[in-house]
Parts: C-alpha cells; structure tokens; sequence
C-alpha cells in the first residue's frame, strides 16, 4: 500500500511538448511511470518519446484511461489546465507550474473541491511512491521503498531529507511536496489523514517553513487525532521578516508565521523536530524509537 | 511588488475610496505650489518612500526633521521639502541604512477625530481574501494582533461576488460607526479596496489609519497596496509604478537574471538550489556560528550563465569572507555548478575561500571538474562538515 500513486497509476503530462513537461515526461517514464498520454493545445496527433498527445484533456482521458495528470503549462495558462483537467474527471491533478497568482488558486481551489479531485501543488516536486510511480520532478534514484511518509511544502529540501531517511535504511512510503505557494490544493493535515490510513506507512516525516500556520494546524491535528511516531524540520529559523524566501509563501508576515513558533507548536504535540537539517534522518530515527 | 503611498491614493480615487486631496511633488518649488493650489489653511507633507515609521523616523542629514510635518504656508512647505527631497530617511522598517526620498506628497490637513483601521490580505486556510478590520487605527496592527486579538475583526471576502453591503453592515456596527452615513462611507471604501484587491490581483491592502473626521467625512489617511508578483504578467501597468530606486540593487539585479536573491548581514556568501534547501543552509551556518551573507536559490533549471551570474552577485559584496556552494541536484547538474564554479574563478576571480557541497544528479562528473581545475576548493562530505568549515574559513581559520 500507499497513499495516491501506485504502479496502476495511469498518468498524462499537460504541457507535453514544453522544455521542462518534456523532459520529466521523460524521466518519469524511465522510472518505470505509466504516462500514458499528454496534452497541448494544436499538438494532437502528434507524439513525444513515444507518448502520444492530444489537443483536450478530454480527449485524452478517453482515449489512454488516464487517472492521473501532470501540469508543466507556464504560469498564464495553469489555472485553465487545472480547470480542464476537473472537467475530465480526473482525480488527481499534480501541478508542478510555479509563478501561478494567487488569486487565480482562489479561483480554481472550489471548483477542484467540489468535484471531489486532489489537488498537489502548484509550485511543487510532485508525488512519488518509491519503485512505483513518480509524478513530478523530483530525481527517482534517492528513494527506496519503505515505510516513512514523507510530507513537504520544499523541494530540494525534501530531497535532502529523503536522502538522509534511505542512507540511514528507511525507505519510504510515498513523497509529497504540496509546494511553496500562499494557495495550496493539499494541506499538512489532508495528507496525514490519508498516511493514517496507509497501513504501509509507520511513520512521518514532515517539514516545513516559515509562512503561514499550516505546520500549526498539522500540529493541532496531530496531537488530537495521529496515532504513528512524526519527526519534523522547520526551514527558516534565521529569516528576516518581511523578505519572500524564494517562495511566495515563504514569508514571515505581521510577526507570524515564524519557524520558532511552529517549531514550538511541533514540540508541543509530541514531534520529534531536527536541530539541524543535517539531523533529519536522526531525528525520524529518534521518533519510531520513542513511538507514540 | 510595492508601490508608493501617492500611487496607491490615485488607485483608490479610481475606485472610490475616499482620500484627502493632495498631489505629489519632486522639487522644493513645485511643493510649495502644491500648497497654494490646495489652497488650504494647513497641509502635510509626507516623504514618499516604500517603508512605514515615516512619522517618527528621521534625516540622517536633518536629525530634527521627521518624515512627516504639518506646514502653513507655500513658503515653509518649500523649506521644509528642501530638507526631505534627495535626503536620507531612517525609519525603524529602513534599516541604518535608510532610503532616499525622491517625492513627497502634498496633502490638506483634516480634523480627524477617530482612527480606525481597515486591511486586506489573502487568508491561506480559507482559501479566500479577507477584510480586516479594527477600531484600533493609528497603532501598528501587529501589536493590536498581538495584545488584543479581539480587537480586530475578519470577514472573508468572495473574489466572484465582492464584499457584500451585509459584511459592511456587520464591519460598521463593530467599529462603532451605526448605520447612517458612515456607515454609508465605510461601504464604499471597503468596495473600493475589495475591487482593488481582486482587480489588480494585490497580496495587501492597507488603510492606516482610516480617519473619522469632525465633519463627519470617512478618508484614507494612509495607503499600502502590494502586489502578487505572480501576477505581472497581466498587468503591464505596474511597470510604471515601479519604482527601482527602492529596491536592492543587487535583488534587483538578481531577478533580472531568474535568480532568488536577499540581502542579510553576515559575512558567509551561500548559494543553492532550491528555497527551503538555502534557508535551511543559512539555519546552518547559524546553528554553527557563522552569519550568512545572503540568500540565494538558483533554482531547479538555472543554466550555467545564470549560475555564473549567481557566483557574480554573491563576490559582489564586499563583506564575504566565505563562500558555502550547497546543492542537491535534483534536475540541476552538479557538473553544471562546478563548470560555472571555475567559469566565476576565470572571469571575476574568487579571492575568498569557497566550501563545496555537492550531492545528486552528476555528483561524480561536478567533483571532477573542481579536482581537474586547479581550483583551491575546501570539500565538503556532508551538512554539518560544510557548515563547519565555512564558519572556520569565514573566521580566518
């Protein structure tokens, strides 16, 4: 088991035929992912590395059985790739497009709601059950399968801790980056529930930054209602206020937000947090010792 | 991206928020004009610059000059002008550093009698903006958060349908305003910034303090309006309300080039892919002794003329002493960064000692490189050894 992707995963890429949508189309079907189909507008007919694209996700969808989709589409078209993709019915759309506004996510996160589809990202790596399925961006050969779950709104920073978890023999359930934006599709807290009800994953490790209360709530979340040991990172300790860290959700506004007091709202429910992000994989380490 | 407070006062006339009359000015003489074409008993300049505190900060060059002065007459507005126009501002959000005031606004003074305060940002748990509002004007809103929470009052804001005249109704009664023609006032300045907000796609809004004055008269006395820079890219206006002057040099520069760059006070230069990885990375040096230089993400698909001009940037202040290179390539190639690593060495050279750590994607090839070039390069194994001898190098150990 897992949570979202497995090897049945039937995925299309929105945005095909682009620079980036190309190459990790490529990489994803080199880690053996099922992308089955891509999509941009006026390209139909044609193929990529073998994949054939269509014009709509429409037509996509009918023709390949796709369950699943990627979204490379640059920032002024992402919210209408979003959009279509919920009008095919697809169930999980993962947006890896940076740069999208704010407003347009406002737009776009009721209508994904309302049709019961899962939104990850936008600005995000992807989701990847190790051995499995990887949609997204992140580089496959750093995982292995095992039973830590790994939630993150960083991507490189994801990577680092994914790496330390497999040197240190723990393999991991399924990676997701829920990416960097204010406007996120998936939260801490919706992740979690669905690792605990992932009989495969024994365990969490979750980071975050500075920005925003959704480590808080994750926090709150866990201390009432999670059952499996959690080790956590914060990123941004020593961040000025006022100043974006890269990320558009990545900043300390009005005095909150900051990574001392989520660090000590993780404390508080119990959660294992790294000193250091050189101590990520101790730290898990420590947590499934102490268990919960 | 911000904008200026004369700016976001011409934007709110636009769409109905009440403001006092008023105009900017660049020259001393043209300020005292302004004066006089108010035709007002008293009026109040106000230094134009993209930081609060303005009433209390001061001129580095003027210590008894504030910010912001109420003046009488054409002659005193030029004077004082004269000592805010190409001077330095310090306000408490300026840093020691302060900002050069290039504009000043000309405004008519008013009676105000009450502050109220009233603001706009997107809610990220609700997905959705919201109206902020408090009875607390005139105080720094984060205090107020923070003192009295209750104090300040939310309604979240549908970006299809606008905030409604019953949020209005609802925001008037908590501030003590009733339901008669302040209240009336009010609504109009909420719609105002509800379509501002939505309309030039704004991450704040903000009126501080909203004035209550003894007429009776509802007015913007500040304005603060952000925007998504995300957004940009349907909004070829702003390009006009730029103002580069109040911006890093250096950040600027930096964007122009893709790269993610913010100036900190420390000595110790880092580079690296990714934002949480290089916030993590300053975490580090921190936890370690060290002060970093800067933060600066080259990003997942940087190529190597972006990288070149990362190591450019960064050997651009004066104040590093140590360079940290932390990457964890993912899609990025660590060959890519040693290629652009010795590229920097040859161009602009590197006189300060540079701690290298690389893992991932082409982990083998980039090493390689750095051993082939002749490059004087401190390896690093992992984290913590990379932290470590960066702070010793930085230290001049």
């Amino acid at each position: 088991m897992s949570i979202l992707v497995n090897k049945g995963t039937r995925v299309i890429c929105q945005g095909i035929t682009g620079k980036a949508g190309r190459f990790h189309t490529q990489q994803c079907l080199a880690y053996g992912t099922q992308v089955v189909g891509g999509v941009t507008p006026g390209k139909g007919g044609t193929t990529v590395d073998g994949v054939p694209v269509f014009d709509t996700v429409e037509e996509a969808v009918r023709s390949t059985g796709a369950d699943a989709t990627m979204i490379f589409v640059p920032p002024p078209f992402a919210a209408d790739a979003i959009l279509e993709a919920v009008d095919a019915g697809i169930k999980l759309i993962v947006t890896i497009t940076e740069g999208i506004p704010t407003l347009d996510m406002i737009r776009v996160m009721p209508v994904v709601r309302r049709a019961g589809a899962r939104l990850i990202g936008p600005n995000c790596p992807g989701v990847i059950t190790p051995g499995e399925c990887k949609i997204g961006i992140m580089p496959g050969y750093i995982h292995r399968p095992g039973r830590i779950g790994v939630v993150s709104r960083s991507g490189t920073l994801t990577y680092e801790a994914v790496w330390q978890l497999t040197q240190r023999g723990l393999g991991q359930s399924t990676c997701i980056g829920l990416g960097g934006d204010p406007v996120v599709g998936t939260s801490f807290v919706d992740v979690l529930e669905l690792f605990a009800a992932d009989p495969q994953t024994e365990g969490v490790f979750l980071i975050g930054e500075i920005g925003g209360n959704a480590e808080e709530l994750a926090a709150e979340y866990i201390a009432k209602h999670f059952r499996k040991p959690v080790a956590a990172f914060i990123a941004g300790r020593t961040a000025p206020p006022g100043k974006r860290m890269g990320h558009a959700g990545a900043v300390i506004t009005g005095g909150r937000g900051t990574a001392d007091d989520k660090i000590k709202a993780l404390k508080a429910a119990g959660i294992e947090v790294a000193e250091s992000p050189a101590e990520m994989g101790e730290a898990m380490e420590r947590a499934l010792k102490k268990g919960r | 991206m911000k904008i200026h407070e004369y700016q976001a006062k011409a934007l709110f006339r636009e769409f109905g928020v009440p403001v006092p009359a008023g105009k900017v000015a660049e020259t001393p003489e043209e300020a005292g004009r302004l004066f006089d074409e108010l035709a007002v008993p008293r009026a109040v300049i106000k230094a134009q610059i993209h930081a609060g505190g303005r009433g209390k900060g001061t001129f580095r060059e003027f210590p008894d000059q504030h910010g912001v002065q109420l003046v009488a007459s054409s002659e005193e507005t030029q004077q004082v002008a004269a000592r805010m126009l190409g001077h330095t501002l310090v306000t408490a959000q300026t840093g020691p550093e302060g900002r050069v005031v290039r504009r000043v606004l000309i405004e008519e003074a008013t009676n105000v009698t009450r502050e109220l305060y009233v603001g706009m940002v997107v809610d990220r748990q609700r997905e959705c903006p919201v109206i902020l509002a408090s009875a607390a004007g005139g105080m720094d809103i984060e205090t107020v958060a923070a003192t009295q929470p209750e104090a300040i009052f939310y309604e979240p804001v549908d970006v299809n349908l606008g905030i409604r005249p019953y949020q209005s109704r609802k925001l008037s009664q908590k501030l003590g305003l009733g339901q008669g023609d302040p209240a009336r006032q009010l609504e109009a300045v909420l719609r105002g910034i509800s379509r501002i907000f939505v309309e030039k796609d704004c991450s704040l809004v903000e009126i501080n303090p909203l004035g209550v004055t003894a007429e009776g008269r509802i007015l913007a006395m500040d304005a603060k309006i952000n925007f998504d820079d995300n957004a940009a890219f349907r909004h070829p206006e702003w390009k006009e309300l730029r103002d580069v002057h109040e911006e890093d040099p250096i950040e600027l520069r930096a964007s122009e080039a893709g790269l993610s760059y913010v100036k900190l006070d420390g000595d110790i230069g880092c580079l690296v892919n990714g934002a949480g990885l290089a916030m993590s990375t300053m975490d580090l040096i921190m936890l370690h002794g060290g002060r970093p230089a800067n933060f600066l993400d080259v990003g997942g698909g940087a190529d190597l003329h972006q990288v070149i001009e990362a190591f450019r940037i960064l050997l651009a202040d004066s104040k590093v002493k140590a360079v940290l290179v932390n990457i964890f390539g993912g899609i990025m190639r660590c060959s890519t960064i040693a290629q652009a690593l010795v590229e920097a060495h040859r161009t602009v050279g590197i006189t300060v000692p540079v701690v290298v750590r690389l893992e991932g994607n082409e982990v083998e090839q980039g090493r390689k490189i750095l051993a082939e070039s002749g490059l004087t390069i401190i390896p690093a194994s992992d984290l913590t050894d990379a932290a470590q001898k960066v702070v010793a190098a930085a230290a001049g150990r």
